[in-house]
């Protein structure tokens, strides 16, 4: 049950790879908050609150899948990431601008500067033999940051996540239900926690971040 | 509301992040073409419905999205065990 089948002799298989980003000067990208205007929110926002929101948009985010046990792709990932996948379950590891969360046992999430991800999923390419999948998935989410003194009670009203600092230290990652949705929490700071949530579902958990973090004070962060 | 630990997170979450799927442990038959009705309708419509332990497969949709095996009393609801896909229960129901 838990063999996996694999063709006795792999097949050449053509992948093409997009380059996701366009050089021309007239495509603009959007994030999935372009709409909030969350620059023009910061311009007039409260000086001081409890929670501060910042949208960390347009990044490039790579889903990985291969097993563990696959050398080839941890040697290749390593190689071409900078640093090794995280395997601890609940994990993240960052590395200059990189970073990777645990995902599953055989999946992991690495988010990048935009500009990077096709270089890097070329890379990955090139390095790994096997059977393994790289995706980037970089216009199907985006990452929303919350951080201050009160980011931990607004968490506390959305996740049903323990968020005690006891078992939720720092780097630890929980994919959850988060305000009837879903979103994968990483706590990146003592005091700041990324949300990765899907791009449908970005303007209904911008509303709900908004309304849980009212009493507080929010400030938006551009 | 259940507790569930989770084999591949391993930790304890909270009910709300998983699916049941049902009775765990249906065995396809082997030769399909080469089966009775009577045996391909029992593996595609009939579950058990047991008083006590029952050996189900539940999901973990939300977190890390993999399947795996609870052993849970249906009349108390108290999960006894949690295993892997491909392994087998150390606790079964007596008799």
């Amino acid at each position: 049950m838990s063999e996996t089948l694999a063709p006795e002799k792999e097949a050449t298989v053509t992948v093409a790879v997009m380059n996701q980003l366009s050089t021309a000067k007239d495509v603009r990208a959007e994030s999935p908050l372009h709409h909030a205007e969350l620059d023009k929110l910061a311009s007039r926002n409260p000086r001081a609150g409890g929670v501060s929101l910042r949208e960390l948009k347009l990044l490039g985010h790579l889903t990985l899948r291969g097993s563990q046990q696959n050398q080839s792709f941890m040697n290749g990932c390593a190689e071409v990431l900078g640093v090794a996948l995280p395997t601890l379950p609940l994990t993240s590891v960052e590395k200059g601008s990189v970073s990777i969360r645990w995902v599953s046992p055989d999946e992991w999430l690495v988010v990048l500067p935009a500009d990077q991800a096709f270089e890097v999923e070329r890379g990955l390419r090139a390095a790994i033999e096997g059977h393994y999948q790289v995706v980037n998935v970089s216009g199907g989410q985006t990452i929303l940051e919350l951080s201050g003194p009160n980011a931990r009670d607004v968490l506390k009203k959305s996740t049903v996540l323990d968020v005690h600092p006891s078992q939720f230290p720092v780097g630890k990652v929980a994919g959850s239900v988060f305000a009837k949705s879903t979103a994968l929490v990483r706590r990146s700071g003592e005091d700041t926690w990324e949300l990765v949530v899907r791009r449908s579902f970005a303007d209904y958990i911008w509303l709900w971040l908004q309304d849980a973090s009212r009493e507080y004070g929010l400030v938006i962060k551009h | 509301m259940l507790h569930i630990y989770c084999p591949h997170c391993c930790e304890l979450r909270e009910e709300e992040e998983f699916h049941a799927k049902g009775q765990a442990h249906i065995a396809r038959p082997l030769d399909p073409d080469n089966c009775t009705d009577a045996e391909w309708g029992n593996y595609v419509f009939y579950r058990k419905n047991p008083r006590g332990l029952h050996h189900e497969i539940w999901y973990h949709s939300t977190g890390c999205r993999k399947f795996f095996n609870v052993t849970r009393d249906t009349q108390t609801y108290a999960i006894k065990e949690v295993y892997k896909i491909g392994e087998q229960p150390q606790v079964v129901a007596e008799g």
